[in-house]
């Protein structure tokens, strides 16, 4: 409450028209139509109306006339709309001044602009390429709102789309000589299903490896440091790994060469090893030693999966058949994980490691085998059980069967 | 008089024919129901609180994983001595996590989601923290439950 | 000496009156004779409810924190704990089926006419409390189905007119199903219900046997007979026999399942359903629209229901033809078209 109250003095004492009670930009817009009401009506959602700034902040002018005239006028520093190569600098002004933006928000950061500069987006405009993005493209304008708002367009879970509003437009992107499938293709990784069906805001969208402001595409050397700035472990496997010069001296650009970059999808068994369509033959030939290694690993994960795939059909089939096996699915659980672990050793790309990690895998995964076969036992016993108690049953039916006939049949000889 | 013979022959195979059949399955009902009601191996369940083992086998800066209810969790003594308890299921990918006694962290070894000693996320991909739970020292016994 | 001692004990027990009662008592024989033995199921499988109840008490705990768990317990760690809660649960369902095959076979045989009155009234109050039963017991083991499904009906008892807002407070011991409800719910389980169901039991076999049962006897044709004791016993023994051995089976072979843990904060999971003998009326309460004139749709629903029921209960009182009339035509279309009901839309509410 308090910085609001004082909002409009900082403006003052940056020369800036400070707001009043009147406002005649907003109460002539709104009374126009079509775009020139627009601005008037979303600047009630803005952040910086909110924060106590008003139109002339960044277009100048004078708001406490009422003449158009005078309201509009260059002597009263009405710059009207603001020209796309000079809005950078125009919200730079504000948000370049540490003092000024952390009255507002102590943690902001105040390099956007220097960031900007180094982007592609930026050194085109500076080029004089007004195709490129600027800020209001991103952030919108006129009713630009926190990042942390789920209605700003750069939210995390709607930073995609945005972006895709210029890169997935062929027209739009004609003489970049880009690819435009990127978000189409984005849209099938597993980044965009953690991110939009998990909801899982952490997860990576195109500015975690791209970087917002300094937008830029991350080059060959730096992309296992990009991916590894997340997948540590694997980044740390793989930059030991005999891979790792390999792809250097071919200029390969580590992760992506198996991976690809921007339909990251969830990997599979069939990456790996010597069949049609794994990643490894794209480089090793039958005879070399790449080749051997491939196939040793692929065949011991291969071999973990199918036991684990075997223990999970007996405990399924435990569980249908009423048993209570979750003790053993505990178990399966670590033995997964043993798979998962194998599949990280596995960028180590040496068979030795993945070998280990199966090992233990294999053990975790015939003991719930066992349990679950146990249970099936167990199963056996009931239904014995319900036999043998079936067979007194009907025994005892069949004597009382009898018993009543022949009452019966006294009866009948009596009376 | 000769045809007495055979019918109380006759009676005589029911009678022991309902004898034999309502000994039998009356023993077949009554061993199920004895055998409930013999108290079982375990004599609790697991429900919201279960031991973690004996405090005097974990030093400090160590830690372990045990079973709580369905899943696993992680009981960890820090470098203090103090105790701690969390779900050991890791919020990224629902591997178990461990305790790194070199970083003072819960470490998950799946993909390097790192948490604090309060189960807070300090590294990796992980979404959220580690739910925690309540750690009690009875005697030589660590009980852990759900807050 | 052993002799004398169970002399002894005949003579102060007054074992010669129940006999020579047990020798008098008689059971009219005719095609219809067959349904006699369901009152004799119902009462078996309460007995069985009753036993293996108190097996259950051994383990269970009603909080929410434990319910699930002990359950679970009870099946996995408890020696014949799965079997015993698996005969608890079938025996359930089944008391209910026999029990309304019981009050059907009464109606189509119309042996609920004078002076059977009471009979009829009482074993309707008996039915209604298996319903309760069944409800609170469905809870008991707070799993996720059981939670919501206490959630839509105690709702719908909330639709009540009047009392209805009463009545939803009173069953969930609050304005949510929470631990309260299952607290509540376990005291009418386990002692409420029980203590009920004895008294009216006994009320209700007292009645029978003050009355007899109804001969279906016609005008001038002779009823022929059999001895309650031991003819009809024995018959009815096999008929226990024979529950005995479906239950067991049913038990052994599709062991009740338990479900996941009931969590309060979770969204309700799709496809919930109540216990299969409330389906009909859940279903044709989904199905009356929002608005009936200007009613709210549900209510007049539970209105309906309430009077169809009170009618059936009171029919009785509009049939008062003498035993040995014949059924009139419209209360018999009414029988069927009641049954055809339940079938049909319990069905629908299963599948929809």
């Amino acid at each position: 409450m308090k910085l609001r109250w004082m909002a409009p003095i900082f403006v003052m004492a940056l020369g800036l028209p400070a707001q009043t009670a009147k406002n005649s930009c907003v109460e002539c817009h709104a009374a126009l139509e079509g775009d020139l009401a627009r601005p008037a009506e979303l600047f009630a959602n803005d952040i910086h109306g909110k924060n106590g700034f008003s139109c002339v902040a960044c277009h100048g002018g004078d708001p406490s006339s009422d003449d158009p005239e005078v309201a509009m006028s260059r002597g009263r520093g009405f710059l009207g709309k603001i020209d796309r190569r000079s809005v950078p600098a125009r919200c730079a002004r504000c948000h370049s001044d540490a003092n000024l933006i952390h009255r507002f928000k102590p943690q902001q950061r105040v390099d956007q602009l220097a960031q900007y500069q180094t982007s592609v987006h930026g050194q085109r405009l500076a080029a004089g390429d007004v195709k490129v993005a600027n800020c209001i493209d991103c952030h919108s304008v006129h009713d630009i709102r926190e990042v942390s708002d789920p209605l700003s367009p750069v939210y995390p879970l709607r930073l995609p789309e945005t972006c895709a509003r210029c890169h997935a437009d062929a027209a739009h992107m004609q003489g970049y000589r880009i690819p435009t499938d990127q978000f189409e293709k984005y849209r099938k990784s597993v980044h965009w299903e953690a991110l939009a069906q998990r909801g899982d805001l952490s997860a990576p969208n195109c500015a975690t490896c791209h970087g917002n402001h300094g937008a830029a595409p991350p080059g060959v050397a730096s992309v296992a440091m990009v991916c590894g700035s997340c997948h540590v472990v694997f980044e740390n496997l793989f930059v030991k790994s005999p891979h790792k010069k390999a792809f250097d001296n071919m200029g390969l650009a580590g992760c992506v060469v198996c991976h690809s970059n921007h339909d990251v999808e969830k990997p599979t068994l069939a990456l790996v090893g010597v069949q049609p369509g794994a990643v490894c033959l794209n480089c090793h030939a039958k005879g070399d030693k790449g080749y051997e290694a491939a196939m040793q690993m692929r065949s011991r994960l291969e071999q973990l999966a199918a036991s684990l795939g075997r223990s999970d059909d007996i405990l399924k089939m435990a569980e249908s058949s009423g048993m209570e096996v979750s003790e053993a699915r505990l178990g399966l659980g670590t033995a997964n994980e043993s798979l998962v672990k194998a599949e990280v050793d596995l960028h180590s790309f040496d068979p030795a490691m993945v070998d280990g990690a199966v090992a233990k895998g294999l053990e975790v995964a015939q003991s719930s085998y066992r349990a679950g076969q146990k249970a099936l036992e167990e199963r056996d016993y009931r239904r014995k059980g319900l036999a043998l108690s079936l067979v007194t049953i009907v025994v005892t039916m069949a004597g009382l069967w009898l018993a009543v006939r022949e009452l019966d049949n006294r009866r009948k000889k009596s009376s | 008089m000769p045809n007495h013979e055979p019918v109380s022959r006759r009676r005589n195979l029911i009678q022991a024919l309902l004898g034999a059949g309502f000994g039998a399955s009356f023993l077949s009902f009554l061993y199920p129901a004895l055998k409930f009601m013999m108290p079982p191996k375990v004599a609790e369940s697991a429900a919201n609180q279960v031991s973690a083992g004996k405090a005097a086998d974990l030093k400090p800066n160590s830690a372990r994983i045990f079973r709580f209810g369905s899943r696993p969790a992680i009981l960890v003594r820090t470098p203090e001595g103090e105790w701690r308890a969390f779900s050991a299921v890791c919020t990224h990918l629902n591997c178990t996590v461990q305790y790194n006694d070199q970083t003072h962290r819960i470490w998950c070894a799946c993909h390097n989601g790192q948490f604090d000693l309060k189960g807070k996320v300090v590294g990796g991909p992980p979404p959220r923290p580690l739910e925690e739970y309540v750690v009690h020292v009875q005697g030589d016994e660590v009980v852990v439950a759900r807050s | 000496m052993l002799r004398r001692a169970l002399n002894w004990l005949a003579d102060r027990a007054g074992v010669d009156s129940i006999r020579s009662f047990l020798a008098h008592k008689t059971v009219p024989i005719h095609s219809a004779t067959i349904w006699y033995y369901f009152g004799g199921i119902t009462l078996f499988l309460f007995v069985i409810q009753v036993l293996t109840g108190m097996l259950l008490l051994l383990y269970y705990r009603p909080t929410p924190n434990e319910a699930f768990e002990t359950v679970q317990f009870i099946i996995t760690r408890v020696q014949f704990g799965w079997l015993v809660r698996s005969v608890h649960s079938w025996s359930g369902n089944l008391m209910v089926l026999s029990a309304m095959i019981h009050m059907f076979s009464v109606f189509f045989l119309r042996s609920y006419r004078q002076p059977r009155e009471l009979i009829w009234l009482s074993g309707m109050v008996l039915l209604f409390l298996t319903l309760m039963f069944g409800f609170s017991g469905y809870l008991l083991p707070w799993n996720t189905l059981a939670f919501f499904a206490t959630k839509v009906g105690t709702d719908m008892a909330g639709l009540v007119p009047v009392a209805g807002s009463f009545l939803r407070r009173f069953l969930r011991g609050g304005d949510e199903v929470t631990g309260a409800t299952l607290t509540r719910f376990f005291g009418f389980h386990v002692a409420v219900l029980p203590g009920l169901t004895t008294l009216l039991l006994l009320f209700h076999l007292a009645l029978v046997q003050k009355w007899g049962m109804s001969s279906r006897q016609r005008s001038g044709e002779p009823v022929s007979t059999m001895p309650f004791f031991p003819n009809f016993v024995l018959r009815e023994l096999i008929a226990w026999y024979g529950a005995l051995g479906v239950l067991g089976t049913l038990a052994a072979l599709f062991p009740w399942e338990l479900g996941t843990k009931a969590d309060p904060f979770a969204s309700a999971p799709a496809g919930i359903r109540p216990e299969w003998y409330f389906l009909a009326v859940f279903y044709t309460l989904k199905l009356i629209p929002s608005k009936v004139l200007f009613m709210d749709g549900e209510v007049v629903g539970i209105v309906v229901f309430g009077l169809a029921a009170a009618g059936w209960m009171l029919i009785p009182f509009w049939d008062r033809q003498p035993e040995e009339a014949e059924q009139h035509r419209l209360l018999t279309g009414v029988g069927a078209f009641v049954i055809a009901y339940l079938v049909v839309f319990s069905v629908l509410g299963y599948w929809r």
